[in-house]
């Protein structure tokens, strides 16, 4: 059979894909740049054919912690979002993270801070990344450069989840989830049977037939429990360091210098890296997938041949402190990044590796 | 009659209830969560859904309702219980979806999410516990204090100046198009348990006969946080909540 290739918006991706792949239910509240992804599941009406829910809430608030709910009770759940209603999320998201539950958050980043602008920005790395919510905790978090892989993501993200019982997180940006490209939708998959939920997921609440009842809670008065609970986290955090790295090289092999970034911004380090090359300056790009997991292991092992990085985002430096801790100081780790809504000309890029490596 | 013939199941008058456990209740002696938890108990054993109901416990004194009653539980986030529920309710639809309340988490912190739940007309029960000031942190404001009412964090008595006036939460959630069952009840006498714990039947079964969403506020002591004893927490109840906060049917559109 023919593949089935479509052309659509990043946002309109996750939507089909959500309910080509069974997800159960979608709890969202508009706001720009991601309103498509709700947008799309209302005009697709996955209800009169996969059964799948799909619910606007009265607030960010609220959708996560439908989400909490519904995760809770082993269904596969999402909502997503942009920056500032990811940032009313984070209530909900230290809930799911603390009652280890499953489920996937998209936040399609715009600029911030505050209300800050509707246009492109990775300024929420840190936010994704080094905590968000209250408390010790992980997200497992995907950025993807392509509407290709916003498809892509939500499977995977959600057999993460599932697999950690741990919230995981879509990373994208504006640019990623308004662009529009081609795009191969995942297979139909039917949503799981009542019986292969309580399979999946003893610990649901499912109701207690013929087991005793079950308890989804972060709550845990007792500090010496407490901390159990939280190295048994940890535990986790390691196990998925060390399994769930991710992560894409280009013409890296004979690099002398490498272009470290990520989303939609490696797209444009892509192009910055073709027009280098064209000079005779040998450029590779190294594209973390796992944001967190964050592929330091890999990074710190190509960057041992190369004479500097250079970090591009869309944000005032970010991501730099992670390729700093990989590569340990031992080369030169140098930034660029655009602000507050502004996207970079790839010429921009190439000008900066020259600027910062070749003629400082 | 001997002992042993008293205790014979037909000689039966009364029992825990099967779904409440032996667990310790943490609660204050004269609080009335303990009364409410055993209606909830007895009213889902007599549906036959303990198999298949999920309670949504809050933040507050009825936190650990989990503990306590043998159903499956989930703890929500302050005042969030209802977009659980909401969710669960629409995920699973034939399960008895209900949350617990207290006035705190559902009339103030939650009440865009009570609001809405209701409004949207989930098929779910919400339980608000009323007593008019914040139990579990030790007895400050609630949105429902009476004016004049002496709370930690309102010392010299609640005046509207300062702190407003109180939240009639029933009475709003009584015009919203969403709801079915709006009832305010109390369970300070056994009359009153009684007609309580009919009206959470009533509730459930319009929950699971999808008429609309149900809201049953019990208007309660808290005999700690008020200083009283028991029984001068439930005259005091009676002689200044019940002006303000008067039990009875609001609402009932179901067919029930």
């Amino acid at each position: 059979m023919a593949k089935e290739v479509v052309l659509m918006k990043g946002n309109e991706a996750i939507a089909h894909a959500a309910i080509r792949l069974g997800v159960d239910g979608y709890f969202g509240y508009p706001i720009t740049p991601q309103s498509e992804v709700l947008e799309t599941l209302a005009e697709q009406k996955p209800w009169e054919t996969t059964g799948m829910v799909v619910l606007q809430a009265e607030s960010e608030v609220a959708a996560i912690n439908m989400v909490y709910g519904g995760a809770g009770s082993g269904k596969m759940v999402m909502t997503s979002s942009s920056s500032p209603g990811v940032s009313l999320k984070q209530e909900g998201i230290s809930y799911i993270a603390g009652a280890e539950l499953p489920c996937l958050v998209v936040n399609v980043m715009r600029g911030g801070p505050g209300l800050g602008t509707i246009q492109p920005s990775q300024a929420d790395y840190f936010q994704t990344t080094k905590g968000g919510g209250h408390g010790d905790y992980h997200l497992i978090a995907l950025a993807p450069s392509s509407v290709q892989e916003m498809a892509d993501f939500v499977g995977l993200a959600f057999e993460l989840a599932f697999k950690y019982r741990n919230p995981a997180m879509i990373l994208a940006d504006g640019v990623v989830g308004q662009m529009m490209e081609k795009v191969e939708l995942p297979e139909f998959r039917p949503r799981r049977t009542e019986a292969e939920i309580i399979a999946q997921c003893p610990w649901a609440t499912t109701g207690c037939k013929g087991r005793r009842p079950n308890v989804i809670t972060s709550l845990e008065l007792d500090p010496a429990i407490m901390e159990q609970r939280n190295l048994h986290m940890q535990a986790k955090y390691e196990e998925i360091q060390a399994k769930e790295t991710r992560y894409e090289e280009l013409d890296c092999e004979d690099a002398d210098y490498l272009i470290v970034a990520f989303g939609s911004c490696a797209r444009i380090a892509q192009k910055a890296m073709e027009h280098a090359r064209e000079e005779g300056i040998r450029v590779g790009l190294f594209r973390p997938i796992t944001l967190w997991p964050f592929p330091a292991e890999a990074l710190a092992q190509r960057a041992e041949h190369v004479k500097g990085l250079l970090v591009v985002e869309l944000n005032s430096g970010q991501m730099i402190e992670d390729v700093r801790l990989a590569v340990k100081c031992s080369k030169p780790v140098e930034h660029f990044g655009r602000l507050g809504g502004i996207v970079p000309d790839p010429d921009e890029v190439t000008a900066a590796l020259r600027q910062k490596f070749i003629h400082p | 009659m001997t002992k042993e013939d008293l205790i014979k199941p037909e000689h039966l008058v009364y029992q825990k209830p099967r779904l409440l456990n032996d667990n310790n209740m943490h609660y204050c002696p004269g609080c009335s969560h303990g009364v409410v938890h055993k209606l909830i108990a007895e009213v889902i054993d007599e549906m036959g859904m303990a198999e298949k109901t999920v309670g949504i416990s809050p933040v507050g004194c009825a936190v650990f309702m989990y503990n306590y009653l043998d159903i499956d539980c989930q703890e929500a986030a302050h005042g969030r219980a209802p977009a659980l529920a909401s969710a669960i309710k629409r995920l699973w639809p034939d399960r008895l979806v209900f949350t617990y309340q207290g006035d705190g988490d559902l009339a103030c912190i939650g009440t865009a999410e009570t609001i809405h739940a209701l409004n949207r007309g989930e098929h779910i029960t919400i339980i608000f516990i009323n007593n008019a000031i914040y139990g579990m942190t030790g007895g400050q404001m609630a949105p429902t204090t009476l004016l004049g009412m002496k709370t930690a964090t309102c010392p010299y008595g609640r005046v509207p100046e300062i702190h407003g006036y109180p939240l009639k939460v029933t009475e709003i959630a009584a015009t919203l198009q969403g709801t079915a069952y709006v009832t305010r009840q109390s369970v300070h006498t056994v009359a009153a348990i009684r007609k309580a714990k009919k009206a959470i039947r009533k509730a459930f079964e319009c929950s699971m006969t999808g008429q609309g969403s149900s809201l049953v506020e019990i208007v309660s002591t808290c005999n700690s946080g008020w200083k009283m004893t028991p029984n001068a927490a439930n005259q005091w109840m009676e002689e200044h909540m019940f002006p303000f906060y008067p039990p009875g049917d609001l609402k009932d559109t179901t067919d029930l």
